[in-house]
Protein backbone atom coordinates (compact mmCIF):
# COMPACT_ATOMS: atom_id res chain seq x y z
CA UNK A 1 0.00 0.00 0.00
CA UNK A 2 1.32 3.20 -0.98
CA UNK A 3 1.01 5.61 1.91
CA UNK A 4 1.51 9.91 1.11
CA UNK A 5 2.75 11.24 4.24
CA UNK A 6 0.65 13.62 5.38
CA UNK A 7 2.71 17.43 5.89
CA UNK A 8 2.74 17.81 9.58
CA UNK A 9 1.79 14.89 12.00
CA UNK A 10 1.56 15.23 15.54
CA UNK A 11 1.54 11.72 17.70
CA UNK A 12 0.56 11.65 21.33
CA UNK A 13 2.38 14.75 22.19
CA UNK A 14 3.00 16.19 25.87
CA UNK A 15 4.60 19.70 26.11
CA UNK A 16 5.58 21.54 28.80
CA UNK A 17 8.12 23.31 31.11
CA UNK A 18 10.36 20.75 33.09
CA UNK A 19 8.23 19.30 35.30
CA UNK A 20 5.17 21.07 34.19
CA UNK A 21 2.80 19.79 31.41
CA UNK A 22 0.86 22.43 29.66
CA UNK A 23 -0.05 20.51 26.48
CA UNK A 24 -1.12 16.23 27.25
CA UNK A 25 -1.65 13.67 24.85
CA UNK A 26 -2.28 15.92 21.38
CA UNK A 27 -2.46 14.39 18.39
CA UNK A 28 -3.50 16.19 14.98
CA UNK A 29 -2.76 15.94 11.35
CA UNK A 30 -2.15 18.60 8.95
CA UNK A 31 -2.81 17.72 4.50
CA UNK A 32 -0.89 19.23 2.21
CA UNK A 33 -1.05 22.73 1.67
CA UNK A 34 -4.12 23.53 4.60
CA UNK A 35 -4.76 26.56 6.57
CA UNK A 36 -5.23 25.62 10.16
CA UNK A 37 -6.25 28.16 12.63
CA UNK A 38 -5.44 27.15 16.35
CA UNK A 39 -8.13 28.72 19.03
CA UNK A 40 -8.71 28.21 22.59
CA UNK A 41 -8.62 30.54 25.86
CA UNK A 42 -5.74 32.58 27.10
CA UNK A 43 -3.03 30.34 28.80
CA UNK A 44 -4.40 26.91 26.93
CA UNK A 45 -1.20 26.57 25.38
CA UNK A 46 -1.01 27.84 21.95
CA UNK A 47 2.24 29.20 22.48
CA UNK A 48 3.73 26.31 24.03
CA UNK A 49 2.53 23.92 20.91
CA UNK A 50 4.01 26.55 18.22
CA UNK A 51 7.41 26.11 20.20
CA UNK A 52 7.36 22.75 19.89
CA UNK A 53 6.38 22.42 16.19
CA UNK A 54 9.36 25.00 15.95
CA UNK A 55 11.39 22.97 17.34
CA UNK A 56 12.90 25.30 20.03
CA UNK A 57 10.80 23.37 23.23
CA UNK A 58 11.44 19.56 23.26
CA UNK A 59 8.37 17.16 23.43
CA UNK A 60 7.84 15.11 26.80
CA UNK A 61 6.61 12.27 25.16
CA UNK A 62 5.15 11.57 21.65
CA UNK A 63 6.74 12.98 18.22
CA UNK A 64 5.85 15.47 15.64
CA UNK A 65 6.75 14.14 11.62
CA UNK A 66 7.06 16.34 8.70
CA UNK A 67 6.53 14.70 5.59
CA UNK A 68 6.51 11.46 7.43
CA UNK A 69 9.78 12.36 9.28
CA UNK A 70 11.08 13.58 12.79
CA UNK A 71 11.52 17.24 13.34
CA UNK A 72 15.19 18.24 12.52
CA UNK A 73 15.37 15.91 9.16
CA UNK A 74 14.53 19.17 6.87
CA UNK A 75 16.64 22.21 7.61
CA UNK A 76 13.89 25.05 6.34
CA UNK A 77 10.96 24.17 5.17
CA UNK A 78 9.42 25.52 8.60
CA UNK A 79 9.41 29.26 8.99
CA UNK A 80 7.45 31.01 11.74
CA UNK A 81 6.47 34.77 12.73
CA UNK A 82 7.38 35.87 16.31
CA UNK A 83 4.70 37.70 18.58
CA UNK A 84 6.14 41.13 17.95
CA UNK A 85 7.22 41.19 21.64
CA UNK A 86 9.17 38.32 21.74
CA UNK A 87 11.63 40.77 18.79
CA UNK A 88 14.58 42.72 20.02
CA UNK A 89 13.62 46.31 18.22
CA UNK A 90 16.61 48.18 18.79
CA UNK A 91 18.94 45.34 17.87
CA UNK A 92 21.00 46.98 14.40
CA UNK A 93 19.48 45.81 11.31
CA UNK A 94 17.46 47.09 8.59
CA UNK A 95 14.61 45.69 7.25
CA UNK A 96 16.61 44.10 4.52
CA UNK A 97 18.86 42.51 6.69
CA UNK A 98 16.08 40.78 8.42
CA UNK A 99 14.36 39.98 5.31
CA UNK A 100 17.75 38.25 3.99
CA UNK A 101 18.15 35.93 7.17
CA UNK A 102 14.80 34.08 5.80
CA UNK A 103 17.87 32.71 3.20
CA UNK A 104 20.62 32.14 6.22
CA UNK A 105 18.80 28.31 5.96
CA UNK A 106 19.95 28.06 2.17
CA UNK A 107 22.95 30.06 2.15
CA UNK A 108 24.50 27.75 4.84
CA UNK A 109 27.02 29.52 7.03
CA UNK A 110 29.93 31.03 5.05
CA UNK A 111 28.34 31.91 1.59
CA UNK A 112 27.22 35.00 0.53
CA UNK A 113 23.86 35.96 -0.69
CA UNK A 114 23.88 35.77 -4.46
CA UNK A 115 22.17 37.71 -7.12
CA UNK A 116 19.04 35.26 -6.94
CA UNK A 117 19.19 35.56 -2.79
CA UNK A 118 19.09 39.46 -3.08
CA UNK A 119 15.87 39.18 -6.08
CA UNK A 120 13.86 37.12 -3.66
CA UNK A 121 14.47 39.15 -1.12
CA UNK A 122 13.62 42.26 -2.73
CA UNK A 123 10.35 40.83 -4.48
CA UNK A 124 9.25 39.33 -1.03
CA UNK A 125 9.58 42.84 0.76
CA UNK A 126 7.54 44.54 -2.73
CA UNK A 127 4.96 41.46 -1.98
CA UNK A 128 4.68 42.91 1.66
CA UNK A 129 4.82 46.38 0.56
CA UNK A 130 7.84 47.63 2.14
CA UNK A 131 10.25 47.59 -0.25
CA UNK A 132 10.72 51.36 0.12
CA UNK A 133 11.55 50.48 4.00
CA UNK A 134 14.58 48.19 2.80
CA UNK A 135 17.57 50.42 4.66
CA UNK A 136 15.15 51.77 7.64
CA UNK A 137 16.41 50.20 10.91
CA UNK A 138 13.62 47.91 12.59
CA UNK A 139 13.15 49.83 15.41
CA UNK A 140 11.74 52.97 13.51
CA UNK A 141 8.55 51.19 12.23
CA UNK A 142 5.52 50.69 13.27
CA UNK A 143 3.96 47.97 14.83
CA UNK A 144 2.14 46.49 11.43
CA UNK A 145 5.17 47.55 9.63
CA UNK A 146 7.36 45.65 11.68
CA UNK A 147 4.85 42.41 11.28
CA UNK A 148 4.85 42.54 7.96
CA UNK A 149 8.95 42.79 7.84
CA UNK A 150 9.00 39.15 9.16
CA UNK A 151 5.63 38.02 6.69
CA UNK A 152 8.50 38.89 4.30
CA UNK A 153 11.12 36.92 5.84
CA UNK A 154 9.49 33.82 6.18
CA UNK A 155 8.49 34.17 1.86
CA UNK A 156 11.68 34.40 1.34
CA UNK A 157 12.33 31.40 3.56
CA UNK A 158 10.40 29.49 0.84
CA UNK A 159 8.75 27.01 3.53
CA UNK A 160 6.64 24.45 2.92
CA UNK A 161 5.01 25.02 6.85
CA UNK A 162 4.83 28.55 8.03
CA UNK A 163 3.25 29.00 11.71
CA UNK A 164 1.94 32.72 13.27
CA UNK A 165 1.47 33.25 16.16
CA UNK A 166 -1.39 35.87 17.21
CA UNK A 167 -0.50 37.57 13.84
CA UNK A 168 -4.11 39.40 14.08
CA UNK A 169 -3.45 40.80 17.76
CA UNK A 170 -2.13 45.01 17.81
CA UNK A 171 -2.05 45.28 14.59
CA UNK A 172 -3.50 48.17 11.68
CA UNK A 173 -6.17 47.26 9.11
CA UNK A 174 -3.69 47.46 6.41
CA UNK A 175 -1.40 44.82 7.78
CA UNK A 176 -4.51 41.89 8.64
CA UNK A 177 -5.65 42.93 4.90
CA UNK A 178 -1.90 42.25 3.76
CA UNK A 179 -1.38 39.13 6.24
CA UNK A 180 -4.74 37.88 4.82
CA UNK A 181 -3.69 38.13 1.31
CA UNK A 182 -0.23 36.72 2.08
CA UNK A 183 -2.41 33.65 3.38
CA UNK A 184 -4.48 32.97 0.04
CA UNK A 185 -0.71 33.65 -1.58
CA UNK A 186 0.55 30.82 0.11
CA UNK A 187 -2.20 28.65 -0.64
CA UNK A 188 -1.94 29.28 -4.64
CA UNK A 189 1.73 27.99 -3.50
CA UNK A 190 0.58 25.08 -1.38
CA UNK A 191 2.14 26.04 1.42
CA UNK A 192 0.75 24.67 4.72
CA UNK A 193 -0.15 27.52 7.35
CA UNK A 194 -0.97 27.07 11.12
CA UNK A 195 -2.17 30.07 12.67
CA UNK A 196 -2.95 31.11 16.06
CA UNK A 197 -5.67 33.67 16.45
CA UNK A 198 -8.19 34.94 19.49
CA UNK A 199 -11.10 35.91 16.30
CA UNK A 200 -13.03 32.83 16.65
CA UNK A 201 -14.99 34.55 13.65
CA UNK A 202 -12.10 34.79 11.35
CA UNK A 203 -11.10 31.43 12.06
CA UNK A 204 -14.56 30.34 11.17
CA UNK A 205 -14.30 32.61 7.71
CA UNK A 206 -10.96 32.37 6.49
CA UNK A 207 -9.86 28.61 7.70
CA UNK A 208 -9.84 25.14 6.21
CA UNK A 209 -9.71 23.48 9.37
CA UNK A 210 -9.92 24.50 13.57
CA UNK A 211 -7.99 23.56 16.11
CA UNK A 212 -9.59 24.06 19.19
CA UNK A 213 -7.37 22.78 22.34
CA UNK A 214 -7.30 23.97 26.36
CA UNK A 215 -3.97 22.39 27.73
CA UNK A 216 -5.61 19.20 25.31
CA UNK A 217 -7.33 18.64 22.08
CA UNK A 218 -11.05 19.57 22.39
CA UNK A 219 -12.10 19.55 18.52
CA UNK A 220 -10.20 19.63 15.58
CA UNK A 221 -11.83 19.90 12.00
CA UNK A 222 -13.47 21.87 9.47
CA UNK A 223 -14.94 25.07 11.23
CA UNK A 224 -18.64 23.83 10.75
CA UNK A 225 -17.41 20.50 12.61
CA UNK A 226 -15.79 22.51 15.68
CA UNK A 227 -17.65 25.59 16.35
CA UNK A 228 -20.74 23.90 17.85
CA UNK A 229 -21.37 25.51 21.16
CA UNK A 230 -20.79 21.62 23.24
CA UNK A 231 -17.27 22.45 22.25
CA UNK A 232 -16.61 26.21 22.77
CA UNK A 233 -18.05 25.26 26.68
CA UNK A 234 -15.59 22.92 26.78
CA UNK A 235 -12.98 25.29 26.28
CA UNK A 236 -14.18 28.47 27.23
CA UNK A 237 -16.53 27.90 29.91
CA UNK A 238 -18.79 30.58 30.48
CA UNK A 239 -16.99 33.26 29.29
CA UNK A 240 -18.42 32.60 25.51
CA UNK A 241 -21.28 34.22 24.19
CA UNK A 242 -23.09 32.82 20.78
CA UNK A 243 -25.56 35.78 19.52
CA UNK A 244 -28.21 34.82 17.79
CA UNK A 245 -26.45 35.35 14.09
CA UNK A 246 -24.09 33.58 15.17
CA UNK A 247 -21.23 35.74 16.16
CA UNK A 248 -18.71 34.75 18.75
CA UNK A 249 -17.53 36.46 21.75
CA UNK A 250 -15.32 35.74 24.02
CA UNK A 251 -14.88 37.50 27.07
CA UNK A 252 -11.23 36.87 28.83
CA UNK A 253 -11.20 40.16 30.90
CA UNK A 254 -9.13 39.14 33.70
CA UNK A 255 -7.12 35.23 32.39
CA UNK A 256 -4.26 33.58 34.14
CA UNK A 257 -2.16 35.19 31.60
CA UNK A 258 0.63 32.85 31.61
CA UNK A 259 1.76 33.26 27.95
CA UNK A 260 1.52 36.85 27.55
CA UNK A 261 -1.41 36.92 24.70
CA UNK A 262 -3.25 40.00 25.01
CA UNK A 263 -6.48 40.77 25.56
CA UNK A 264 -8.81 40.37 22.23
CA UNK A 265 -11.77 39.68 21.58
CA UNK A 266 -13.75 38.26 18.28
CA UNK A 267 -15.63 40.84 16.10
CA UNK B 1 55.28 66.40 14.82
CA UNK B 2 58.15 65.82 17.30
CA UNK B 3 55.90 65.23 20.20
CA UNK B 4 54.34 62.13 18.70
CA UNK B 5 57.48 60.59 17.61
CA UNK B 6 59.31 61.10 20.27
CA UNK B 7 57.82 58.57 22.79
CA UNK B 8 58.40 55.71 19.71
CA UNK B 9 62.13 56.35 19.68
CA UNK B 10 61.82 53.90 22.64
CA UNK B 11 61.09 50.12 21.78
CA UNK B 12 58.54 49.36 24.61
CA UNK B 13 56.49 52.17 23.89
CA UNK B 14 56.23 50.64 20.49
CA UNK B 15 55.45 47.17 21.32
CA UNK B 16 53.26 48.77 23.95
CA UNK B 17 51.37 51.20 21.03
CA UNK B 18 50.94 48.34 19.20
CA UNK B 19 49.76 45.73 21.72
CA UNK B 20 46.93 48.94 22.77
CA UNK B 21 45.81 48.85 19.24
CA UNK B 22 45.36 45.43 18.78
CA UNK B 23 43.30 45.24 22.29
CA UNK B 24 41.56 47.78 21.59
CA UNK B 25 40.29 46.43 17.85
CA UNK B 26 39.81 43.17 19.82
CA UNK B 27 37.62 44.24 22.49
CA UNK B 28 35.52 46.47 20.58
CA UNK B 29 34.82 43.88 17.96
CA UNK B 30 33.78 41.00 20.54
CA UNK B 31 32.26 43.74 22.63
CA UNK B 32 29.23 44.83 19.94
CA UNK B 33 28.25 41.23 21.37
CA UNK B 34 28.64 42.06 24.51
CA UNK B 35 26.33 45.12 24.39
CA UNK B 36 23.53 43.62 21.95
CA UNK B 37 23.19 40.24 23.77
CA UNK B 38 23.42 41.83 27.49
CA UNK B 39 26.15 40.65 28.63
CA UNK B 40 28.03 43.31 30.17
CA UNK B 41 27.77 42.02 33.60
CA UNK B 42 29.52 38.38 32.63
CA UNK B 43 31.98 40.32 30.61
CA UNK B 44 33.01 42.14 33.80
CA UNK B 45 32.94 38.87 35.99
CA UNK B 46 34.83 37.00 33.43
CA UNK B 47 37.66 39.93 33.85
CA UNK B 48 38.22 39.16 37.25
CA UNK B 49 37.83 35.81 37.26
CA UNK B 50 40.66 34.77 36.05
CA UNK B 51 42.74 36.89 38.64
CA UNK B 52 44.07 34.05 41.12
CA UNK B 53 45.03 32.06 37.58
CA UNK B 54 46.99 34.96 37.05
CA UNK B 55 48.25 35.03 40.30
CA UNK B 56 48.84 31.83 40.90
CA UNK B 57 51.02 31.95 37.63
CA UNK B 58 52.50 34.45 38.64
CA UNK B 59 54.02 33.35 41.90
CA UNK B 60 55.06 30.83 40.17
CA UNK B 61 56.75 32.28 37.26
CA UNK B 62 54.51 30.48 35.20
CA UNK B 63 52.59 31.93 31.66
CA UNK B 64 50.32 34.99 32.69
CA UNK B 65 48.47 34.49 30.04
CA UNK B 66 48.26 30.51 30.02
CA UNK B 67 47.15 30.72 34.27
CA UNK B 68 44.61 33.03 33.04
CA UNK B 69 42.85 31.07 30.17
CA UNK B 70 42.64 28.54 32.45
CA UNK B 71 40.81 30.51 35.65
CA UNK B 72 38.42 31.71 32.63
CA UNK B 73 37.52 27.77 31.46
CA UNK B 74 37.01 26.95 34.85
CA UNK B 75 34.97 30.15 35.96
CA UNK B 76 32.76 29.74 32.80
CA UNK B 77 31.89 26.31 33.43
CA UNK B 78 31.19 26.80 37.72
CA UNK B 79 28.98 28.97 36.45
CA UNK B 80 27.21 26.62 34.37
CA UNK B 81 26.75 24.20 36.70
CA UNK B 82 25.91 26.24 39.60
CA UNK B 83 22.56 27.61 37.35
CA UNK B 84 22.11 23.92 35.43
CA UNK B 85 18.84 23.01 35.78
CA UNK B 86 17.64 26.43 37.52
CA UNK B 87 19.46 25.76 41.25
CA UNK B 88 20.03 29.31 41.42
CA UNK B 89 19.98 32.31 38.25
CA UNK B 90 22.39 32.57 36.24
CA UNK B 91 23.36 36.12 36.89
CA UNK B 92 23.19 34.81 41.14
CA UNK B 93 25.70 32.28 40.30
CA UNK B 94 28.19 34.88 38.20
CA UNK B 95 27.71 36.98 40.90
CA UNK B 96 28.91 34.51 43.41
CA UNK B 97 31.78 33.02 41.85
CA UNK B 98 33.48 37.07 40.34
CA UNK B 99 33.20 37.49 44.18
CA UNK B 100 34.68 34.64 45.39
CA UNK B 101 37.76 34.49 41.93
CA UNK B 102 38.74 38.26 42.89
CA UNK B 103 38.81 37.47 46.57
CA UNK B 104 40.82 34.70 45.87
CA UNK B 105 42.95 36.46 43.58
CA UNK B 106 43.78 39.15 45.96
CA UNK B 107 44.30 36.79 49.20
CA UNK B 108 46.91 35.10 46.83
CA UNK B 109 48.79 38.38 45.80
CA UNK B 110 48.34 39.76 49.40
CA UNK B 111 51.14 37.05 50.10
CA UNK B 112 54.06 38.32 47.48
CA UNK B 113 56.30 40.84 48.90
CA UNK B 114 55.37 42.90 46.08
CA UNK B 115 52.21 42.98 46.58
CA UNK B 116 50.96 47.01 45.78
CA UNK B 117 53.43 47.08 42.53
CA UNK B 118 52.10 43.14 41.31
CA UNK B 119 48.70 43.61 42.27
CA UNK B 120 48.53 46.99 40.24
CA UNK B 121 49.87 45.93 37.14
CA UNK B 122 47.60 42.91 37.09
CA UNK B 123 44.26 45.31 37.95
CA UNK B 124 44.96 48.19 35.52
CA UNK B 125 47.74 46.37 33.15
CA UNK B 126 51.64 46.70 32.49
CA UNK B 127 51.52 48.07 28.74
CA UNK B 128 55.18 49.29 28.78
CA UNK B 129 56.17 45.76 30.23
CA UNK B 130 55.17 44.17 26.79
CA UNK B 131 57.72 42.04 25.72
CA UNK B 132 58.39 40.77 22.09
CA UNK B 133 57.10 36.99 23.02
CA UNK B 134 53.81 38.87 24.63
CA UNK B 135 53.18 40.97 21.47
CA UNK B 136 53.26 37.71 19.28
CA UNK B 137 50.77 35.99 21.40
CA UNK B 138 48.67 38.68 21.46
CA UNK B 139 48.51 39.35 17.92
CA UNK B 140 48.39 35.59 16.99
CA UNK B 141 45.41 35.23 19.80
CA UNK B 142 43.53 38.30 18.48
CA UNK B 143 43.90 37.50 14.83
CA UNK B 144 42.68 33.41 15.59
CA UNK B 145 39.89 35.40 17.88
CA UNK B 146 38.71 38.17 14.90
CA UNK B 147 38.49 35.63 12.21
CA UNK B 148 36.36 32.98 14.11
CA UNK B 149 33.75 35.93 14.68
CA UNK B 150 34.13 36.98 10.73
CA UNK B 151 33.52 33.33 9.76
CA UNK B 152 30.66 32.86 12.17
CA UNK B 153 29.31 36.58 11.31
CA UNK B 154 25.78 35.18 10.51
CA UNK B 155 25.34 32.23 12.42
CA UNK B 156 26.28 34.51 15.36
CA UNK B 157 23.99 37.41 13.88
CA UNK B 158 21.01 34.68 13.95
CA UNK B 159 21.55 33.58 17.64
CA UNK B 160 22.23 37.01 19.28
CA UNK B 161 19.17 38.46 17.10
CA UNK B 162 16.05 36.00 16.49
CA UNK B 163 16.85 32.40 18.60
CA UNK B 164 13.75 31.18 17.16
CA UNK B 165 14.99 31.55 13.77
CA UNK B 166 18.22 30.37 14.97
CA UNK B 167 15.72 26.91 16.25
CA UNK B 168 14.28 26.92 12.79
CA UNK B 169 17.42 26.81 10.88
CA UNK B 170 18.76 23.97 13.13
CA UNK B 171 21.46 26.15 13.85
CA UNK B 172 23.51 24.06 17.18
CA UNK B 173 22.82 27.33 19.28
CA UNK B 174 24.17 25.88 22.48
CA UNK B 175 27.69 25.29 21.30
CA UNK B 176 27.20 28.16 19.42
CA UNK B 177 26.75 30.55 22.73
CA UNK B 178 29.45 28.56 24.39
CA UNK B 179 31.95 29.10 21.79
CA UNK B 180 31.06 33.05 21.95
CA UNK B 181 31.70 33.07 25.59
CA UNK B 182 35.23 30.85 24.96
CA UNK B 183 35.61 33.85 22.67
CA UNK B 184 34.80 36.47 25.14
CA UNK B 185 37.52 34.57 27.78
CA UNK B 186 40.03 34.57 25.18
CA UNK B 187 39.91 38.48 24.61
CA UNK B 188 39.47 39.17 28.64
CA UNK B 189 43.01 37.05 28.65
CA UNK B 190 44.85 38.87 25.66
CA UNK B 191 44.04 42.04 26.96
CA UNK B 192 44.86 41.78 30.47
CA UNK B 193 48.72 43.02 29.73
CA UNK B 194 47.14 46.23 28.00
CA UNK B 195 44.10 47.60 30.19
CA UNK B 196 44.49 44.82 32.73
CA UNK B 197 41.79 42.76 34.32
CA UNK B 198 39.34 45.80 36.17
CA UNK B 199 39.92 48.18 33.21
CA UNK B 200 39.25 45.29 30.53
CA UNK B 201 35.27 45.23 30.87
CA UNK B 202 35.46 48.69 30.08
CA UNK B 203 36.91 48.18 27.02
CA UNK B 204 34.60 45.63 25.64
CA UNK B 205 31.28 47.59 26.41
CA UNK B 206 32.36 51.51 25.86
CA UNK B 207 33.77 51.86 22.61
CA UNK B 208 30.49 49.35 21.62
CA UNK B 209 27.85 50.99 23.41
CA UNK B 210 29.61 54.18 21.68
CA UNK B 211 28.64 52.64 18.22
CA UNK B 212 25.47 51.46 18.68
CA UNK B 213 24.81 55.05 19.13
CA UNK B 214 26.56 56.33 15.50
CA UNK B 215 25.03 52.93 13.56
CA UNK B 216 21.95 50.62 12.37
CA UNK B 217 23.62 48.02 11.14
CA UNK B 218 25.90 45.21 12.83
CA UNK B 219 29.09 45.39 10.63
CA UNK B 220 29.26 48.80 10.29
CA UNK B 221 28.90 48.50 14.06
CA UNK B 222 31.63 46.62 14.52
CA UNK B 223 33.93 48.81 12.16
CA UNK B 224 33.21 51.75 13.96
CA UNK B 225 33.49 50.11 17.68
CA UNK B 226 36.86 49.03 16.37
CA UNK B 227 38.23 52.15 14.79
CA UNK B 228 37.18 53.76 18.67
CA UNK B 229 38.98 51.18 20.23
CA UNK B 230 42.15 51.68 18.38
CA UNK B 231 41.85 55.50 18.84
CA UNK B 232 41.47 55.36 22.56
CA UNK B 233 43.89 53.26 22.84
CA UNK B 234 46.35 55.51 20.74
CA UNK B 235 45.71 58.65 22.53
CA UNK B 236 45.40 56.59 26.02
CA UNK B 237 48.74 56.02 25.36
CA UNK B 238 50.31 59.25 24.89
CA UNK B 239 48.31 60.54 27.36
CA UNK B 240 49.62 58.57 29.83
CA UNK B 241 53.16 59.28 28.03
CA UNK B 242 53.07 62.99 28.51
CA UNK B 243 51.05 63.47 31.81
CA UNK B 244 52.36 60.61 34.06
CA UNK B 245 49.26 58.60 34.17
CA UNK B 246 48.61 54.89 34.16
CA UNK B 247 48.00 53.74 30.70
CA UNK B 248 44.93 51.22 31.36
CA UNK B 249 42.90 53.84 33.04
CA UNK B 250 44.09 57.01 30.16
CA UNK B 251 42.99 54.68 27.60
CA UNK B 252 39.31 53.96 29.15
CA UNK B 253 39.19 57.55 30.05
CA UNK B 254 39.62 58.40 26.39
CA UNK B 255 36.59 55.91 24.99
CA UNK B 256 34.39 57.31 27.73
CA UNK B 257 35.22 60.85 26.55
CA UNK B 258 34.34 59.25 23.13
CA UNK B 259 30.64 57.67 24.30
CA UNK B 260 30.08 61.38 26.15
CA UNK B 261 30.66 63.27 22.64
CA UNK B 262 28.49 60.45 20.72
CA UNK B 263 25.70 60.72 23.65
CA UNK B 264 25.76 64.24 23.13
CA UNK B 265 25.72 64.32 19.63
CA UNK B 266 22.91 62.08 18.95
CA UNK B 267 21.07 64.41 21.91
CA UNK B 268 21.58 67.57 19.71
CA UNK B 269 20.73 65.97 16.34
CA UNK B 270 17.38 64.06 17.76
CA UNK B 271 15.98 67.11 18.93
Amino acid sequence: MTHTPHRLEIENASIGYGEKVVMRDLSFQVPHGARVAVVGPNGAGKSTLFKALVGILPLQSGRILIHGESLGTHKDCVAYIPQREDVDWRFPVTVSDVVMMGRFGQLGWFHRPSKMDKQLVRKSMEQMGIADLAERSIGQLSGGQQQRVFLARAIAQEPHILLMDEPFTGVDVTTQETTLNLLDHLRSQHVTTIVSTHDLNLAASRFDLVLLINHKLIAYGTPREVFVSENLAQAFGNSLLVMENGMMLVDECCPPDEEHHQHAEAK
Amino acid sequence: MNWLLAPLAYQFMQRGLLASVIVGVLCAVMGTYVVLRGMAFLGDAMAHAILPGVAIAYIFKGDLLLGAGIAAVAVALAIGLFSKDGAVKEDTAIGILFAAALSLGVALISSMQTYAVDLSHILFGNVLGVSPSDLWMIAGLSLAILLTVGLLFKPFLVISFDPVLAATLRLPAELLRNLMLVLLALTVVVSLQTVGVSLAAAMLVTPAATAYLLTRRLFPMMLVSALIGALSSIIGLYLSYYFNIVSGSAIVLTATLFFLLAFLWKRIRGT
